[in-house]
C-alpha cells in the first residue's frame, strides 16, 4: 500500500517533467547548436534582444521604483478597501494580457480616455518604444508586487516599532530596517517579474505593434520570424528558454537573499 | 531625571485601559497581572505606538495631550524600549544594533563593554544566546540616551537556569541607570525582585499600586492576594464570641482566622505560613489539613509542596528531612493570626483557581 502510493507520487511526477521537458528538448534537437548560434547573429534577432534589454530594464526599474513603496504601504497599513486595492493589483495575473493591450489603447490611445489629451501635447504612446515598457509594466508588475507586500508583511512589526523608538523617523526605519529585511523576497519577485516581462507578448503587439528595431521584442519576433525564418524563430525562443531557465534558477541559488528568516516570502499577500 | 507621569485611557477591544501613575527618577514600577490586562499597551501608548484617546502623558516636556492636540512620534521621545523577545534586528551585528540609535559610537561601545557583550561585537542575533539577546536590548535602548526606561516581559524569554542571575543583573543595571523605569511581567517574583512599587493591573485597571511588602501584606483583594503567590480559599465568615472568625468552607471544613469579618470571603494563607508535619502536631495552630502530597517542586534551597489546595513553602532540607513526596500523607498546619480574610469578589480572574474537597479539621 505504501509502495503503490510512493509510486503513484512518482509516476505523476515523471508524467509531469516529461510533459514540460519534451517540447523544451524538442525546441533544441531541432536545430544543431552552431545554427543556433548563427541564427541569432542576423539583424532581426539582433535587434529584438536589444529592444527586448532596453525596454525590459527600464520596464523593470520602474516597476520597482514605484512597486517598492507601493508594496510598503499595503503591507503595513489596513484600511477600508485593502482587499479590493490588493486584488486590482493582482488582477494582470489572470486577465488575458489581450486585455491589457485593448486596455491600455483604450486609455492612451488617440481617442482614449488621457490619450487625447496627451496626443494635444505632442505626446503619443502607442506604437512607440515607451508602448512596449508600458506593456511589460501593466502585465509584470504585480509579479513584483505581491510577493514584496508579503516580504514586508513578514517583517516583525515589533522590530519597526522598535526602530522608532530608537529614534528613526518613517523614511530611515524604511531604509535602514524594513528594505533589508526583505530584501529576499523582493529580489526573487523583481527576478519573476523579468522573467515575466521578457516573454510579454499579447499587450505589447496590441498597444506597441511589431516594429523591427524599435517595437519588437523577442517574443513577437518569434512570431514575426516562425513565417519567415523558422530557424531563426527556434534559435529566439531556445534562447528565451535558456534566460529564463537562468533567471528561475538563480531564485533558488542565491540563499543570501533569502537568509533574514523570511521563509514565507512567497506567501500570498493577506487580504483583511 | 524627570518623573514619568501619565495618565491616559485607551479604548481596547474587550474593556478601556484607563491608568494614572506617576513613576519618579531613578524609581522602578513593574505592572504585573494576567495576560490581556493591557500592560503592554500601557507601555505602547508611554512609547507613542498606540494614541489613546484621552488623557497626558509627560516626562519633562509633554509627550502627549489629548486636549492640547500633543501627540509626538515615537522617534521624537525619548524611550528606551526593550521589547518582548527583544526585537533586535536580526541583519545587524550586536555592534550596530546598539549603535543604531546612539549619538556616538563611544556610548554604544562604552554599554557594550559595561554589559560584557565586548566579545560579542560582530555576532547577529539569531547567533545569540537568550540571556545575550537581552542585554542586547538593554545595551541599545540605554545607547539611545533615553530618559525613561519600558521594558516588556524582559525576562520570558529566559530559561529558569539564567533567570536568577539576569535578575540581579538587571537591577543592578536599573538602579544605576537613574531613570524612571517602567516594567511589565506576568510574574510576580520578577516584579517583587526588580521593582520598587508594584502595580496589579485586570482589565486594563490599576487594582493596588504599592510597594512589593506590602502588596503581600494588605492585598487590596483576593486577586492581589493570589498573584503575590498566596492560597486562596473560599468559604463564609462568621465571628465567634471569643473574638476568633469561623469561615466555612465551600468545599466542606472550617478553619480559624484572627480577622474579624461576616459573609463571602477569601480566606488567605500565604506558603511561608504554612507548616507540614507528617503526624498532628500538639501546638498552638487552630488550622490543621490532612491530605496527600500532589505535587514537590523544588528551587534553590526551598520546596513548595501541594496538599490538596494549599501551597506550603518549606526548606529544601525540612522536605528532606520529613520524606516529603508525592503521595505521602501530611498534615499542613497554620495559625489563625496567619490567615487573611478578604471581601469575596468575583473570582472569574483569580489567577490561582483552588479547589477540591479540604477537609479542614480543628487541632
Amino acid at each position: 500500500m505504501r509502495f503503490a502510493f510512493t509510486a503513484l507520487l512518482a509516476l505523476a511526477t515523471t508524467v509531469a517533467l516529461v510533459f514540460l521537458a519534451l517540447p523544451l528538448t524538442a525546441l533544441f534537437l531541432r536545430v544543431g547548436p552552431r545554427e543556433l548560434v548563427s541564427s541569432l547573429g542576423g539583424s532581426t534577432a539582433r535587434d529584438a534582444i536589444l529592444v527586448s534589454l532596453k525596454t525590459n530594464v527600464i520596464a523593470e526599474a520602474l516597476i520597482v521604483a514605484i512597486g517598492t513603496p507601493a508594496s510598503y504601504l499595503l503591507a503595513r497599513r489596513r484600511f477600508r478597501g485593502r482587499s479590493v486595492v490588493l486584488t486590482l493589483v493582482e488582477l494582470p495575473l489572470v486577465l488575458p494580457p489581450a486585455v491589457g493591450g485593448i486596455a491600455l489603447l483604450a486609455a492612451f490611445g488617440r481617442t482614449g480616455l488621457v490619450g487625447g489629451r496627451l496626443h494635444a501635447l505632442g505626446i503619443s504612446l502607442p506604437f512607440t518604444q515607451a508602448a512596449v515598457v508600458v506593456a511589460v509594466m501593466f502585465v509584470a508588475s504585480p509579479f513584483y508586487v505581491r510577493p514584496a507586500v508579503a516580504a514586508f508583511e513578514a517583517v516583525d512589526a515589533s522590530v519597526l516599532d522598535a526602530a522608532r523608538t530608537l529614534g528613526a523617523g518613517p523614511a530611515r526605519v524604511f531604509a535602514r530596517v524594513a528594505l533589508p529585511l526583505a530584501a529576499g523576497g523582493l529580489g526573487a519577485g523583481a527576478a519573476v517579474a523579468f522573467a515575466r516581462g521578457l516573454g510579454e507578448f499579447g499587450a505589447t503587439i496590441m498597444f506597441a505593434g511589431s516594429l523591427q528595431g524599435v517595437t519588437q521584442t523577442l517574443p513577437l519576433a518569434i512570431y514575426a520570424e516562425f513565417e519567415r525564418d523558422f530557424h531563426v524563430a527556434i534559435a529566439l525562443g531556445a534562447l528565451l528558454v535558456v534566460v529564463s531557465f537562468a533567471i528561475l534558477l538563480s531564485i533558488k541559488l542565491v540563499p543570501a537573499w533569502t537568509r533574514y528568516a523570511l521563509t514565507s516570502s512567497f506567501r500570498s499577500a493577506t487580504s483583511s | 531625571m524627570d518623573a514619568l507621569r501619565a495618565d491616559f485611557e485607551l479604548p481596547l477591544r474587550d474593556f478601556e485601559l484607563a491608568v494614572e501613575l506617576e513613576v519618579g527618577a531613578g524609581e522602578t514600577v513593574a505592572l504585573v497581572g494576567p495576560s490581556g490586562a493591557g500592560k503592554s499597551s500601557v507601555l505602547r501608548s508611554i512609547a507613542g505606538l498606540v494614541r489613546p484617546a484621552r488623557g497626558r502623558i509627560e516626562c519633562g516636556a509633554t509627550w502627549f495631550d489629548a486636549g492640547g492636540r500633543i501627540d509626538r512620534a515615537p522617534e521624537e521621545r525619548s524611550i528606551g524600549f526593550v521589547f518582548q523577545d527583544y526585537a533586535l534586528f536580526p541583519h545587524l551585528s550586536v555592534e550596530r544594533n546598539v549603535s543604531f540609535g546612539a549619538p556616538s559610537d563611544k556610548v554604544s561601545l562604552g554599554l557594550i563593554e559595561r554589559l560584557g557583550l565586548a566579545h560579542l561585537r560582530h555576532a547577529k542575533p539569531p547567533q545569540l544566546s537568550g540571556g545575550e539577546r537581552q542585554r542586547v536590548a538593554l545595551a541599545r535602548a540605554l545607547a539611545r540616551r533615553p530618559q525613561v526606561l519600558l521594558l516588556d516581559e524582559p525576562m520570558s524569554a529566559l530559561d529558569p537556569h539564567t533567570r536568577a542571575d539576569v535578575r540581579a543583573e538587571l537591577h543592578d543595571l536599573l538602579r544605576g541607570s537613574g531613570l524612571p523605569t517602567l516594567l511589565v511581567t506576568h510574574d510576580f517574583e520578577d516584579a517583587a525582585a526588580l521593582a520598587d512599587r508594584v502595580g496589579v493591573l485586570v482589565e486594563g485597571k490599576l487594582r493596588q499600586v504599592a510597594r512589593p511588602a506590602d502588596l503581600v501584606a494588605e492585598p487590596a483583594d483576593a486577586f492581589v492576594a493570589a498573584l503575590a503567590g498566596g492560597n486562596l480559599l473560599h468559604g463564609v465568615a462568621r465571628p465567634l464570641p471569643t473574638g476568633l472568625t469561623q469561615v466555612e468552607l465551600d468545599g466542606g471544613g472550617l478553619c480559624y482566622s484572627a480577622d474579624v469579618r461576616e459573609g463571602p470571603v477569601s480566606v488567605l494563607v500565604y506558603p511561608w505560613d504554612v507548616a507540614l508535619s507528617v503526624d498532628q502536631p500538639e501546638d498552638s495552630a487552630l488550622n490543621h489539613v490532612r491530605g496527600e502530597i500532589v505535587s514537590v517542586v523544588t528551587i534553590g534551597n526551598r520546596a513548595r509542596v501541594r496538599v490538596g489546595p494549599l501551597t506550603a513553602e518549606v526548606t529544601a532540607a525540612s522536605a528532606e528531612r520529613l520524606g516529603l513526596a508525592v503521595g505521602a500523607r501530611v498534615v499542613a498546619t497554620f495559625k489563625a493570626t496567619g490567615t487573611r480574610l478578604l471581601p469575596a469578589r468575583e473570582l472569574r480572574d483569580t489567577p490561582q483557581g483552588s479547589g477540591g474537597l479540604v477537609r479542614i479539621v480543628q487541632g
